[in-house]
């Protein structure tokens, strides 16, 4: 028996980041906001003892449960698929505040070659540049960074971002809030090569607060204390901008929104006499097992990436993207990011394992088409990172290329290069490609009986080339800084390896466009087929940048939000 | 240069004056949103972060040693046969040596760490996805076995066994060190027949939780029963739980700290 709760005016799925700022921006707007979070109630009370390697960085704690739900992976179509049984090569979230309880706070923004990609490259070198003979599918976001900077400052302020401006970087509407982070004795090395190299590093925007700090919501931020555990953990003093301490707070002080948690939601109703609109979401209490109805006159998908593909695709929303007819496009535009670089290896020790998840030092130099493709066999780049994040000593035992990975000589290196190495790597873009997608998975089923959601992933040629040029830029970084040895990771990576962890910065699977044809939703987010259905989060994005996705995760949650607000008013859709 | 080893006392005092200024600046103390509890780790920074066993009678008298809790240094919960621990401890050892640099993983109780983690949710796969149909996947499709970790690792051991005595006629406890590596390194590089299906378990797989296990086992908080007396830690330099390095974040010079557990 399915229980029907009352008619609320707005119901996201999920309380992270995306579900946060919406919620907090209709219920200000005085709409009856309620979010519906699959994981259980947690806040700063629950971080106090959270300084714990194994149980946070290693038994991923705060992360979603795989005995529950996970997805099944294949390099290739012609490949069988299998469940990714232990988390891995990205970590989703779970319970208040979502994959945002763990970031780390590096918040960029997105370059205005991102968002008209295909046609600025296109204009420049012509349109062979954009490898569709290699199955690469790039095109423009049909939105641009101009229309998109009010939304990137208005989630910066609510995140009170610390940073300087960027030479590189687009122009900005006001600075950030907040001044830059603390620059160590290593990033001040890092800087000094790279502006050797005729470089321009600056302070990597930071949601870590380098001040006391209350954002326009009057959300009370503290100053971070470098302490060092931040990414794969939650922070013990509110020192780092989390949905829990920002947006989420901020909705719930209106007075117009609940969270109801321990509530997984299966399944978006359409509207039988209207098959434009939904009429609401079931959901499972995960302690109770009992089922719900819960209606509401605009339902938004605010889950991560593989759960707003899924539900959208369990809920016969939109036709399923298929790579051998390229129809559909459910599932279509999965990317990743690639993350290589260069490490060097030095006598003299360094404090790192002090630190926070967003100090460090970043370049725009090889990112987007800063620098020119004319010859290179790839497109777009990636951003050069230098952080002091903090390590830790389970996670990190580097030793030079060649050394054993047991015994007494892997012993003495691990423990000596502990304080003695030092990374300079990218974070790079992937592009669309037609093999790489998500679908359902024939064989394996979630702890509800649904099918688990199936990726088809793999590096591209182009992934290989850009790759290769970034880790030698690395090196020559390195270099500069007066390492007496360095070891360059491999560009061409072979086959994309779900196991080890990569990155938590993964895109697409329900793009958006100005086209139904090539998208799933408009700019507003707004699904195609049903008007009161909107889409946030990194899966609307059309391919990966070379940046870290918050930011723009933020902004583009803002703009739904805003139009939301608007839906709601006039019932008129948002393109028009 | 490296600062100069702190005397204990010396350390608290220091920590103490620094987190009652970064109490008074982030206006903690006052605005109280994280409150007791962060007030109450303060009480920690007295202590010398020394574990204290039941044999240690001489540390009862500290105050975290509460009366009538006896956990033996060389107790377990997992492996119930003496002769499986001997192997999985000399096992470990090869992997992290005792060393001139600093214990190996016996001393630091690596072991028993395993233990206490092939007991729980770790051993019993409990947060991973264990249902079938199971296959042999590529190599970059990762974990297929439907064995659990307490499984696998029981297995492990018999094969090191069975290897052990084809080639020593000897239990791998007992063997030279050369002559476990020998083994150890052929299990590394999967040469080890299992001799069942590979999408049950292989030598390299085997091979891979050991070598984690044991890293695990050296570095992890002491609560787990490895690391012990923070060894692992001491070695690498890396001072555990401390809450703020506001202070010294932007010291050029490189700080030795005397490490801190998550609870003491």
């Amino acid at each position: 028996m399915v229980k029907e709760l009352e008619k609320v005016d707005v119901v996201t799925i999920g309380a992270g980041w995306t579900g946060g700022i919406v919620a907090a921006e209709t219920a200000k707007a005085g709409l009856k906001v309620k979010s519906l979070e699959r994981g259980g109630y947690r806040d700063t009370n629950d971080y106090q003892r959270v300084h714990d390697e194994l149980k946070y960085a290693q038994r991923y704690e705060l992360m979603q449960d795989t005995s529950v739900e996970t997805l099944t992976f294949r390099n290739k179509r012609d490949e069988r698929a299998l469940p990714v049984r232990r988390l891995g090569s990205f970590l989703p979230g779970n319970g208040r505040g979502g994959a945002g309880t763990h970031w780390n706070g590096q918040t960029d923004r997105y370059m205005a070659y991102d968002f008209e990609i295909k046609s600025m490259t296109e204009k420049k070198y012509g349109k062979d540049k954009l490898g569709e003979d290699s199955g690469l599918r790039y095109r423009d976001w049909g939105i641009t960074f101009d229309e998109m900077e009010k939304y990137y400052d208005k989630f910066e302020k609510t995140a009170g971002v610390s940073g300087e401006e960027n030479p590189l970087g687009e122009k900005r509407s006001s600075p950030y809030p907040n001044p830059p982070m603390i620059k160590t004795k290593s990033l001040k090395l890092f800087e000094e090569a790279a502006k050797k190299l005729e470089l321009h590093p600056v302070m990597m925007p930071s949601a870590n607060m380098s001040q006391n700090y209350t954002n326009p919501d009057g959300e009370k931020l503290n100053q971070c204390q470098y302490c060092a555990f931040c990414e794969r953990f939650a922070c013990e003093y509110d020192a780092k901008a989390t949905p829990d301490v920002t947006v989420l707070r901020t909705a719930e002080k209106t007075g117009n929104y609940e969270i109801r948690y321990n509530s997984n939601v299966t399944e978006i109703v359409t509207d039988e006499k209207d098959k434009n609109k939904v009429t609401g979401v079931k959901f499972i209490d995960t302690e109770t097992r009992e089922e719900y109805f819960q209606p509401a006159d605009v339902v938004v998908l605010t889950s991560f990436l593989f759960n707003n593909y899924k539900l959208l695709r369990v809920s016969e929303i939109g036709e399923q993207y298929d790579p051998e007819t390229e129809t559909g496009t459910l599932g279509s535009n999965y990317c990743y990011q690639t993350g290589l670089g260069a490490t060097g290896f030095f006598d003299e020790q360094y404090n790192t394992f002090m630190g926070a998840g967003a100090l460090g030092m970043i370049l725009d130099d090889f990112n987007g088409d800063n620098f020119d493709h004319e010859d290179l066999d790839f497109i777009h780049g990636g951003s050069i990172h230098f952080t002091q994040t903090g390590l830790r000593p389970i996670l990190n035992n580097k030793v030079r290329e060649g050394t054993p990975a047991w015994g007494e000589e892997f012993k003495k290196e691990s423990v000596e290069n502990f304080t003695r190495t030092l990374e300079v790597y990218s974070m790079a873009h992937t592009g669309p490609h037609r093999d790489h997608y998500l679908d359902l998975d024939d064989t394996y089923k979630d702890a509800y009986d649904n099918p688990q959601v199936m990726l088809t992933y793999n590096w591209t040629e182009q992934d290989n080339a850009r790759n290769k040029y970034l880790t030698e830029k690395c090196a020559e970084i390195v270099e500069k800084m007066g390492a007496k040895h360095i070891d360059v990771q491999n560009g061409d990576l072979g086959d994309y390896d779900i196991v080890p962890y990569q990155s938590t910065n993964i895109s697409g699977g329900t793009p958006m466009g100005t086209d139904p044809k090539n998208s799933v939703v408009n700019t507003w987010l707004q699904h195609w087929d049903r008007d009161n259905l909107f889409v946030a989060g990194s899966s609307t994005f059309v391919h990966n940048s070379g940046n870290n996705p918050t930011g723009t995760v933020g902004a583009f949650a803002y703009r739904c939000a805003e139009g939301i607000i608007k839906y709601h008013k006039d019932n008129q859709r948002l393109e028009d | 240069m490296p600062k100069k080893n702190m005397g204990v006392s010396e350390m608290a005092k220091e920590k103490q004056f620094s987190r009652r200024d970064f109490l008074k600046t982030t206006g903690v103390a006052t605005g109280g949103i994280i409150g007791g509890s962060l007030l109450g780790g303060l009480i920690g920074f007295n202590m010398d972060g020394t574990e204290n066993t039941s044999t240690d009678t001489k540390s009862e008298s500290s105050e975290s040693s509460s009366e009538g809790l006896i956990i033996p240094e060389k107790g377990r919960i997992f492996f119930s046969k003496d002769e499986d621990f001997k192997v999985i401890e000399a096992a470990m050892e090869r992997i992290f040596p005792d060393s001139d640099i600093g214990p190996g993983a016996k001393e630091l109780g690596a072991a028993y760490f395993l233990d206490g983690q092939l007991a729980g949710a770790y051993g019993n796969n409990s947060r991973e996805y264990m249902q079938g149909p199971f296959y042999e996947g590529t190599a970059t499709q990762g974990y297929q076995s439907n064995l659990n970790r307490a499984e696998y690792f029981t297995l492990g051991i018999r094969k090191l066994q069975e290897e052990s005595n084809d080639r020593f006629e000897k239990s791998f406890a007992e063997l030279e060190a050369g002559e476990q590596d020998e083994i150890l390194k052929d299990f590394e590089d999967d040469k080890v027949d299992f001799d069942i299906p590979r999408s049950t378990a292989t030598a390299g797989y085997f091979f891979q939780l050991l070598r984690e296990a044991t890293l695990e086992g050296v570095y992890s908080d002491p609560i787990y029963r490895g690391n012990r007396n923070m060894g692992g830690w001491k070695m690498k330099q890396f001072p555990g739980h401390q809450h703020s390095y506001l202070n010294l974040i932007d010291s050029d010079e490189f700080q030795d700290i005397e490490p801190m557990p998550n609870f003491g």
